[in-house]
């Protein structure tokens, strides 16, 4: 059966989740990347939208405009998380987002904001942009439209939005980080045994 | 009122159909990858990368039924071409090429994706300076062309790398550089990966040939005995790893490694890699002299 988690999310919410576990999204989920990252982090501006308990979700959604300044999300898949890597810690605290939804992993300063204010990173499968489309219900709102269609925050309103692999825990566990440490470790002695069969200079 | 048809001259007709290949492209793709794709999950044993492996399933069908790009990031576009010599259009090609990828952009619809460097300004139209990307080989004695179109995504490129070695590196340098590409950038270029490798001369020799190598079929093989023995020593040892599909681990890591080369100098042997991702979104199509067509890598397309 689906684990599907309603915003707000509670600390007691993001505390049963551990890496590796497979949820689903309702409720309200706000595009968020590069620019407004740096926007309140670096430049101190703050944001126009209050995410305190919610999801925000790295991705540049391609949006159809309708009539009465309505929008329809065509495609919205996520990006590569480790780009707002910089930003996160930081941007956990002051916003008190719960859920960081996006593309691959994260690093040691993600790890720490999650651990310190009980938040979790969750990837959503990369190029399933149509499928992520579909569990987008309704957008509520666009903030910072100077930014262009990529980089404004969209307000999506998601049902069972996922899957959403959890990365990184609030218990400072990070999913990507141990892969990685496993497959370097698995690389030495297949090199080895592979370089053994392609000796053609000889 | 009268009207009047015009009948669309030789060039135009070209661009149409250039246009809808290249959207076509971005929402279904080709039968090679979606096959290999359907393998790979058919026999996935992790629960976690079953999981995903059905939602790309689940994606592909939903682009289907809702005729959208089935990723969002549609990538620069690429034209591979291999042009008789005796091709009736071969002058005008470049322009329709460009044009073709305009009238996509606006069709597909296809992502904004060109910025020009140092202006580091979004063209907001796909082409700018030599984009479309284009590559090219005559055939002599040929009045036909071959068009490979690629949209060559952020997050497959990203792990791009070429590499001088030693000869006295040799072959197990080279089966290192994969190695060590594919671990420490694969993990975020949404794997399972097809993995194209150049074993040349110099680095952008090296470098084209690993692209052209991703455009070569899943599951194909290098002519040369010692490379296609390459590409399944590479294939096995990187599924060994266990990536899985987005990187979360599973029974495999890559789509195929396929191997391109050349002779190389003496004191050189340039590697390079080229990755795509599994929503690898290339099309073949075969123009004849008379601008009939088939399409090659996508049975039962109908633009």
């Amino acid at each position: 059966m689906k684990k599907i988690l309603t915003t707000p999310l509670s600390d007691e919410d993001i505390r049963d989740l551990h890496i590796g576990d497979v949820v689903y999204l309702t409720g309200r989920l706000v595009t968020c990347r590069d620019v407004a990252h740096r926007r309140l982090i670096e430049l101190k501006r703050s944001l126009p939208v209050d995410l305190d308990r919610l999801a925000i979700l790295h991705a540049g959604p391609i949006v159809r405009p309708l009539p009465d300044d309505r929008f329809e999300m065509v495609s919205i898949g996520p990006t590569t998380s480790m780009r707002m890597e910089k930003f996160e810690r930081e941007f956990i605290r002051q916003t008190g987002v719960k859920m960081i939804i996006g593309k691959g992993g994260m690093g040691p300063e993600t790890v720490a904001g999650c651990q310190e204010f009980t938040a979790v990173h969750a990837v959503f499968p990369g190029g399933c942009a149509v499928l992520a489309a579909t569990q987008v219900e309704e957008i509520e709102g666009a903030e910072w439209r100077d930014l262009g269609m990529p980089e404004t925050l969209w307000i999506n309103r998601v049902k069972a939005f996922g899957p959403l692999i959890i990365s990184i825990d609030s218990h400072g566990n990070n999913l990507f980080a141990d892969n990685k440490a496993t497959y370097n470790e698995r690389k030495i002695p297949i090199v080895e045994r592979i370089s053994e069969q392609v000796r053609f200079i000889s | 009122m009268d009207t009047v048809s015009v009948k669309p001259s030789p060039a135009e007709t070209l661009t149409d159909v250039m246009a809808r290949f290249t959207a076509y492209i971005g929402k279904r793709l080709p039968n090679d990858v979606s096959d290999k794709l359907a393998q790979l999950r058919a026999k996935e044993t992790k629960a976690l990368a079953k999981t995903v492996y059905d939602s790309m399933a689940e994606n592909q069908e939903a682009a289907k039924r809702l005729n959208r790009p089935s990723c969002q990031d549609t990538g620069i576009i690429q034209y591979f071409i291999k042009a008789g010599a005796k091709f009736p259009l071969l002058g005008e090609l470049e322009d329709i090429l460009r044009d073709a990828t305009l009238a996509a952009t606006k069709a597909g619809p296809l992502r904004h994706n060109a910025v020009e460097t140092f202006d580091e300004k979004n063209t907001g139209t796909n082409t700018g300076r030599s984009i479309p990307w284009l590559d090219w080989e005559i055939v002599p004695d040929d009045d036909g062309a071959t068009i490979d179109v690629y949209m060559a995504g952020g997050g497959c490129t990203l792990p791009g790398a070429a590499k001088v070695l030693m000869p006295g590196e040799g072959y197990e340098g080279v089966t290192k550089f994969v190695f060590d590409v594919i671990t420490s950038y694969g993990v975020n270029a949404c794997p399972p990966l097809l993995v194209g490798v150049g074993v040349s001369s110099s680095a952008e020799m090296a470098a084209r040939l690993s692209k052209k190598a991703i455009l070569r079929e899943v599951g194909s093989h290098n002519a040369n005995p010692n490379a296609a023995k390459m590409e399944t020593l590479l294939e096995d040892g990187l599924n060994e790893i266990g990536i899985g599909p987005q990187g979360l681990s599973g029974n495999s890591s890559v789509m195929g490694v396929n191997i391109e080369n050349s002779a190389r100098h003496p004191s050189t042997i340039g590697v390079a890699v080229s990755t795509g991702c599994w929503a690898h979104r290339r099309g073949r199509i075969r123009i004849n002299a008379d601008l009939s067509y088939d399409i090659l890598s996508h049975k039962d397309a109908v633009l």
